[in-house]
């Protein structure tokens, strides 16, 4: 794609201009950028779906964001000044809402959970040339469309397919059996088609010990997945392989025990499974199912600095990729600020390009962007639900427990 | 596929019908006898089902025991949102009752946001993982109490409209406005206690869906509309229609889900829902309107 | 047909009307971009209004499923620039027939049958839902994984091909409420217009008189429908994705309804206002709940509720007759 030239509408033009002659001056007036930009916070407007249907995933990224001003102090980084944008889980406020942040000053949004309201708030950044980090959202066309201020340090679907399917192997391996068969259910909504659609691509390409046997879709707005099961139960197949959100997988648990039928695994490839709601929800039950996401890295030492301010301000709240993605991408503006110096968008999407953090929480070796503003070094984790935590089980560098193997039955849990 | 999973699906898809059933049993008994479109109907069976939430975490009582306190509670809401609000609003043309009714919905959905949080929930009973095998037939222990109790709940309705004197005077009201003001009823009154009484049976239904499914704040729309898909199938104004129309749509859901897709399995009921309409407006069980 | 078109319009209507479009198209040059949005949601939902006010405003059909014809405008425009590269314009000439369609369908099946009122509106959503799930399982539009067109630039307005600054789209969304509103009149004053009147007031009056009420019936719904799809295509190309979630959504639906309804069901000038009031309050509410450093999800939209609840309460027929009566400006309710 071929890249456009800067923005030419009025107030973008200035912006390029003073940018412009800021990096002129930069040299000769150092030290008094610096002084400015220890004194200000930088502003983040921070947009998520926090009513609307979206609303349970919105406000636990929320989380993310209330346990950020702490470690980000204590890490050295300048202080931000938190604006937040309820997006309503809908395009049209998204993208208003983007507009009334910048316009009340933001200098850098963050957001926004979902694909298509992602979208329309990196429109938006892109014209303003304001600097948009995404913290979740997998549709791999938003990175694709040439822009130049949007960032996102999350995996696209192809990345945590691979990745799933990388680690399923290492954990067949290290328990000594694999499932001959599997059958695939996934959610149809935005995230689930654009999984079920990188399957077939990235499947072959892993030489699996099982081959799926059908491949049932299910609709987001269902009430009851009894059909659902019965469906994937009289396939007959070894191992469940999932793609779902948090509600469906309460349901589809509750109708596995109800119909009796307990797979060899439970091989999850998003969200719901390793939720808190899950957890505490099906107690006993929740025990077992794998889930191969976009984790944290329990090893690292920022690690356990979110998990201790995150039992501080939500106890009993486990820590998720909700808080995580949306933590480092505060992180990444953090960061970006003190390098540049400034808060000039121009010179900090330039700072937030060239972002190379290391002690950082997600997995891989840090937090990197390629030339389309993609992360893509990150690495999935392979959880297992255990007794209502959740432990790390692949692969082995962030690893902190074996796995278990196979899946307990439902009706011999007590 | 074995053939006893069409069996199981199609017992488990009549058990959910016929809860779907009462809960679209109050939508109708409104409009037969009040003629106004509860468009805020999904959202009123939330709150129920919130009260139930509440009482069960809190205090551990089932929401099935608690079935009539809390249809009681929605009976006072519902004839209180009858009397104070809406019969003001009974000789406005239609589109003012819905837009009415639109913006209370909005309220419920945001208030019950703000009061119990977005997450979905739900309540664990004893029973809430049973199932009885008979065979190859396996039977969700929820969906049996809960679709019995909602043929009790039905029969007592279908009872009271026909053997007490109050739903007499009801049935004559819905029948001939004019004739029950001449006969000396007050008929404003007979609207909030027929809102009141459709209110009890969403209130009664959320109870038992509580079991079934979990709750969150913006369920409310989607069953609102499956309450209307129903409704109109089964006859808008017809209490047996309502019941025939939640089996109906309940059967549908579910053989449509196995036979295809499941993710397209809303399709055939808006489907059925468009053939019952071209096919025979007045729905199933209707009577044409004159 | 201007004079016709100005005739029984008093000149202060006239003048009021005229320095409301000069500050439609001067605002642009004042408003800050974050206000241009606003106003470009307003023009929208002004114009879509508009359009959905012609079947129940002036033909008495109550529509609660108006999202489908933004829905099958945006996608059928979408998807021919995307898999075709055919421009917008040119995609309008296959958009607005497939929206007509859909409403005729709808209309054929309906009014052969004699469904009306309630009924007739859960026809109309019933199809809605049923295309949105369509949609969600029609892979050559993306299915729910969303139909995304290319980038969009802002460098220069190819008015062309709809990609440019959101100020272009802003020109066009005033130009398309502008055309409607004198639209309508023109269709309020013709032949058609008057039978339509006479089918709200009493279809079968109407019919007694030997109005063909089914034609009619069927012509209101394949205008309404046709330019909607225009609103629809707008949409796709203004958010650049489209999700079936999203656009064929029952509350697109309810939105579009909620301006006419406000402003002044079946007045000209009611959708227009309905969209202004209506967003007003929704974007006034937040920057209230801002200020006063209330950060609780849900409490906009409770506000928006009751204040909708009280304006439905006081103004029964909506603003804009309300604002005539203290004024005693010409345009009653037609």
């Amino acid at each position: 794609m071929s890249r456009k030239s800067y923005p030419g509408n009025k107030s973008a033009t200035r912006r390029a201009v003073s940018a412009g002659l800021g990096a002129a001056a930069l040299a000769g007036f150092a030290s008094f950028n610096i002084v400015r930009a220890q004194t200000a916070a930088l502003k983040v407007g921070v947009l998520l779906p926090r009513s609307g249907v979206q609303a349970g995933i919105g406000q636990d990224c929320q989380r993310g964001v209330d346990i950020a001003p702490g470690i980000l102090k204590e890490l050295g980084l300048p202080a931000l000044e938190i604006m937040n944008g309820d997006t309503e889980t809908k395009v049209e406020i998204a993208r208003s809402r983007a507009e009334k942040l910048i316009s009340d000053g933001a200098q850098v949004l963050v957001g926004a959970f979902d694909s298509g309201q992602s979208t329309a708030i990196a429109q938006v950044a892109e014209q303003k040339g304001i600097p948009y980090i995404v913290n979740i959202a997998a549709a791999p066309q938003i990175t694709e469309q040439g822009y130049k201020f949007v960032f996102r340090n999350f995996p696209t679907a192809g990345m945590i397919l691979s990745d799933a399917f990388a680690n399923q192997k290492e954990l067949f391996e290290a328990a000594g059996a694999s499932p001959k068969t599997a059958v695939f259910m996934h959610i149809n909504d935005t995230f689930g088609t654009a999984m079920k659609g990188g399957i077939g691509a990235v499947m072959p390409k892993f030489d699996l010990p099982y081959t799926l046997v059908d491949t049932i879709a299910y609709d987001p707005a269902a009430r009851d997945l009894s059909v659902e099961v019965a469906k994937a139960k009289a396939t007959g197949a070894d191992a469940l392989l999932m793609v779902s959100r948090l509600n469906d997988a309460i349901l589809l648990t509750r109708e596995l025990v109800k119909q009796r039928w307990s797979p060899m695994a439970i091989l999850s490839m998003g969200p719901g499974w390793y939720e808190d709601q899950y957890l505490k929800t099906l107690g006993k039950l929740s025990d077992g199912p794998l889930s191969f996401v976009p984790w944290y890295d329990p090893n690292k030492p920022l690690s356990k600095k979110l998990e201790d301010a995150l039992a501080k301000a939500h106890p009993g709240v486990n820590l998720n990729t909700n808080h995580v993605y949306t933590f480092e991408a505060l992180l990444v503006a953090a960061d970006a600020y003190k390098r540049a110096g400034s808060s000039d968008p121009k010179a900090l999407a330039d700072a937030i390009r060239n972002v190379n953090i290391t002690n950082n929480v997600s997995p891989g070796p840090g937090i990197q962007f390629n030339e389309k503003g993609q992360n893509d070094k990150l690495k999935g984790s392979a959880i297992q639900n255990r007794g209502g935590k959740l432990v790390t089980v692949a692969p082995k560098t962030a690893a902190n427990a074996k796995v278990e193997w196979p899946l307990k039955p439902y009706d011999k849990r007590g | 596929m074995p053939p006893e999973v069409y069996l199981n699906v199609a017992v488990g898809g009549v058990l959910t019908g016929l809860v779907y059933g009462l809960m679209a049993l109050g939508l109708s008994v409104i409009f037969g006898v009040v003629r106004v479109v509860n468009f805020a109907h999904g959202e009123m069976m939330t709150v129920a089902m919130y009260i139930a939430l509440t009482l069960f975490s809190a205090l551990h009582l089932d929401p099935l025991v608690m079935l009539v306190p809390i249809a009681a509670v929605l009976f006072v809401l519902g004839y209180a949102l009858q009397a104070g609000l809406i019969n003001s609003f009974i000789s406005r043309p239609e589109h003012n009752q819905f837009l009415l009714l639109i913006a209370i919905a909005i309220i419920i959905v945001n208030a019950l946001l703000i009061l119990f949080g977005p997450d979905s929930q739900n309540v664990q009973t004893a029973y809430g993982y049973q199932s009885f095998q008979y065979g190859p037939l396996i039977v969700d222990a929820t969906k049996v109490y809960a679709a019995s109790t909602a043929i009790v709940v039905a029969a007592v309705l279908f009872g009271f409209f026909r053997y007490t004197l109050l739903g007499t005077a009801i049935r004559a009201c819905a029948d001939n406005q004019t004739g029950a003001v001449v006969v000396g009823l007050n008929v404003k009154q007979l609207y909030a206690l027929t809102f009141g009484i459709g209110a009890a049976c969403v209130g009664a239904a959320g109870c038992m869906l509580l079991l079934i499914f979990d709750v969150t704040p913006s369920v409310g729309p989607a069953y609102t509309l499956l309450a209307f898909v129903i409704v109109i199938t089964g006859g808008l104004g017809s209490m047996p229609g309502a019941i025939v129309g939640g089996v109906l749509i309940g059967l549908t859901e579910a053989i449509a889900g196995l036979l295809f897709t499941p993710s397209a399995k809303s399709m055939f009921v808006f489907a059925i829902l468009v053939i019952v309409l071209l096919v025979r407006p007045q729905g199933i069980m209707g009577k044409r309107a004159a | 047909m201007i004079a016709r078109l100005a005739e029984g319009v008093r000149l202060r209507t006239l003048i009021a009307l005229s320095v409301l479009l000069v500050l439609f198209i001067t605002a642009p040059l004042a408003a800050s971009d974050y206000l241009l949005t606003v106003l470009t949601l307003i023009l929208y939902f002004a114009y879509a209004g508009q359009a959905w006010n012609i079947m129940m405003g002036f033909a008495g059909q109550l529509s609660l499923g108006h999202a489908l014809y933004v829905g099958l405008g945006a996608y059928t425009a979408a998807a021919l620039f995307v898999h075709f590269g055919i421009g917008p314009w040119l995609g309008l000439l296959v958009a607005v027939p497939v929206a007509a369609g859909a409403g005729a369908f709808i209309g054929f099946l309906a009014f052969r049958f004699r469904v009306a009122g309630v009924y007739f509106a859960i026809l109309t959503i019933a199809v809605a839902e049923f295309a949105r799930v369509g949609f969600e399982h029609l892979t050559w539009t993306g299915a729910t994984a969303g139909l995304f067109l290319p980038v969009a630039q802002y460098t220069h307005n190819d008015v062309w091909n709809l990609r440019g600054h959101p100020v272009m789209f802003y020109y066009i969304l005033l130009g398309a409420t502008v055309i409607a509103f004198i639209g309508c009149r023109a269709l309020l004053q013709s032949r058609m217009g008057y039978f339509w009147l006479a089918i709200r007031e009493d279809e079968e009056a109407a019919r007694a008189v030997g109005i063909d009420t089914f034609r009619y019936k069927m012509m209101a719904v394949a205008i309404s429908a046709g330019m909607t799809a225009f609103a629809g295509v707008i949409y796709a190309f203004y958010y650049n994705n489209l999700f079936p979630e999203q656009v064929f959504n029952i509350s697109q639906s309810i939105l579009i309804v909620l301006a006419p309804f406000v402003g002044g069901l079946g007045t000209l000038f009611g959708p227009i206002l309905g969209a202004f009031v209506l967003e007003t309050i929704a974007e006034s509410t937040r920057v209230l709940l801002e200020w006063l450093g209330v950060d609780l999800p849900g409490t906009n939209q409770l506000l928006f509720g009751v204040v909708l609840l009280t304006v439905v309460i006081v103004l029964p027929d909506g603003v804009w007759p309300w604002i005539c009566r203290q004024m005693g400006l010409t345009e009653q309710k037609p």
